[in-house]
């Protein structure tokens, strides 16, 4: 039976781990290449790392750190932020990253999506999205939820799946950095809506939150950064306890 | 040594670096001639199957593998590229082992691609050696290989039972990726390392 995958992600910047609370404020959790390595260890499924200062600075992902990371990880990665041309992706892919997730170049460029989906497989193109609620509409947000668009979370998705997006990594913005848990109402209506897996992101505080992300809705992987980073919740105990509710893990 | 053939599927930075994490020589298979070089042939492969076997026939290769004796490994879509035909680009394949890659029926409930880890059942071949059964290995593709009890040696269970590893004389292919599922799938490189001729 195909597994429930829990995917710590690592927010990079200069090379360096960081996780912002809402986006803001930044702390430092470490070195990107060791803390991966030590995540593949405690069983993580699968890595997510976004190069979140890339867009707004305008600047590439690194690829030695991709490298470095492929180098010593036996467990897939993703990696995020900057890409958007082909040549970005190809890159990345030449490096050893598994897939790549894109965002706000998508938005900006839809065709992006089948582009990378034409010339490198869709297993290798997740679509990121940071929705906010706004006027009771979930909207889609660029730039780390600095900037609104005008699209509809939801239509956005459909579309992206239309394109050629393997998978969709859904933030929600508002809860995200609270850990009061995942928008699992919004999550469960994506996961029905499309017929490629998604990635539940932005909440998670406690184990429980987990739990109820998998029994609650469709969403095939939940991700979360700082209750991984900071040690609060250990991967091996959240999955002997996903186990408990029958949920299938990799243990 | 291994010898991986570069017809230009995709990255095999993540395969090579398993490799070298596990101490096992390899080099690259660009022509006819260095098939010789090597006792062992990896075939990886990630992507468009049509486009991966058309991208292996400009490179003059089809006949000469097909044509080997020592253990050849097709990996994802290099395991494809064994098989008869793909229904992804509607493509003849290699035809080395005789059976079809066909894509996930979404008919039946399941996401596709089928990505993410999932238990095989194996049968004891040498390439498991040492893998406890229903171990989990990582998966990545919307095209599967029909299950055939002949060719079988791992299944796994998506929507229907399909060939998680297949093998005829020679021949082995995996549709997982065992350079990404962990120490299970170091365990199963190191295992078709040491496979004899």
């Amino acid at each position: 039976m195909l597994s429930k995958r829990i995917i710590p992600c690592l927010d990079v910047k200069d090379g360096r781990t960081v996780k912002g609370v809402n986006f803001v404020d930044l702390k430092d959790a470490g070195d990107p290449v060791e803390l991966a390595w030590q995540y593949a260890q405690q069983g993580a499924d699968e890595l997510v790392f976004l190069d979140i200062t890339a867009t707004h600075e305008r600047r590439g992902t690194t690829i030695e750190m991709v490298k470095s990371v492929a180098r010593q990880l036996n467990i897939p990665f993703t990696i995020g932020g900057g890409i958007t041309t082909i040549a970005d992706a190809e890159a990345l892919l030449n490096s050893g990253a598994d897939k790549i997730s894109i965002n706000s170049a998508a938005v900006r460029n839809p065709k992006l999506i089948e582009d990378l989906a034409k010339a490198f497989g869709v297993q290798f193109v997740v679509v990121a999205v940071d929705t906010k609620l706004v006027d009771g509409k979930n909207m889609v947000h660029l730039n780390g939820g600095r900037l609104i668009t005008e699209l509809e979370t939801e239509d956005w998705i459909l579309k992206a799946e239309s394109l050629g997006a393997g998978e969709i990594l859904l933030t929600s913005m508002d809860h995200d950095g609270t850990k009061n848990g995942f928008d699992c109402s919004l999550l469960d209506k994506v996961a029905r809506s499309i017929n490629i897996p998604v990635i539940a992101s932005g909440g998670a505080g406690k184990v429980e939150h987990f739990t109820e992300v998998f029994l609650e809705t469709g969403v095939d992987a939940a991700l979360a950064a700082s209750v991984f980073h900071f040690g609060e919740i250990p991967i091996p105990y959240l999955k002997s306890e996903l186990k408990k509710h029958n949920i299938p893990v990799r243990l | 040594m291994i010898g991986i053939v570069n017809y230009g599927a995709g990255n095999i930075f993540s395969l090579t670096s398993a490799l070298e994490r596990l101490d096992i020589p390899f080099g690259m298979v660009n022509t006819e001639a260095d098939l010789d070089k090597y006792t062992h042939i990896i075939i990886p492969g990630v992507g468009h199957a049509g486009a991966a076997m058309s991208k292996l026939e400009q490179t003059g290769l089809v006949a000469p593998i097909k044509a080997l004796k020592k253990p050849v490994l097709g990996i994802c879509v290099g395991m494809q590229l064994l098989t008869e035909h793909s229904e992804e680009g509607n493509a003849d394949m290699m035809n080395i082992v005789p059976v079809k890659t066909r894509l996930f029926d979404k008919n039946q409930g399941i996401k596709i691609p089928h990505m993410g880890w999932n238990n095989i059942n194996h049968k004891n071949n040498s390439l498991f050696e040492g893998v406890e059964n229903l171990t989990q290995f990582y998966f990545v593709h919307s095209y599967f290989i029909e299950y055939n009890p002949t060719f079988d040696i791992a299944t796994a269970n998506y929507g229907k039972p399909f060939s998680a590893a297949v093998q005829k004389d020679n021949f082995y292919g995996v549709q997982f990726h065992p350079e990404k599922s962990g120490i299970a799938g170091e365990r199963l490189l190191k295992n078709f390392s040491n496979l004899k001729q």
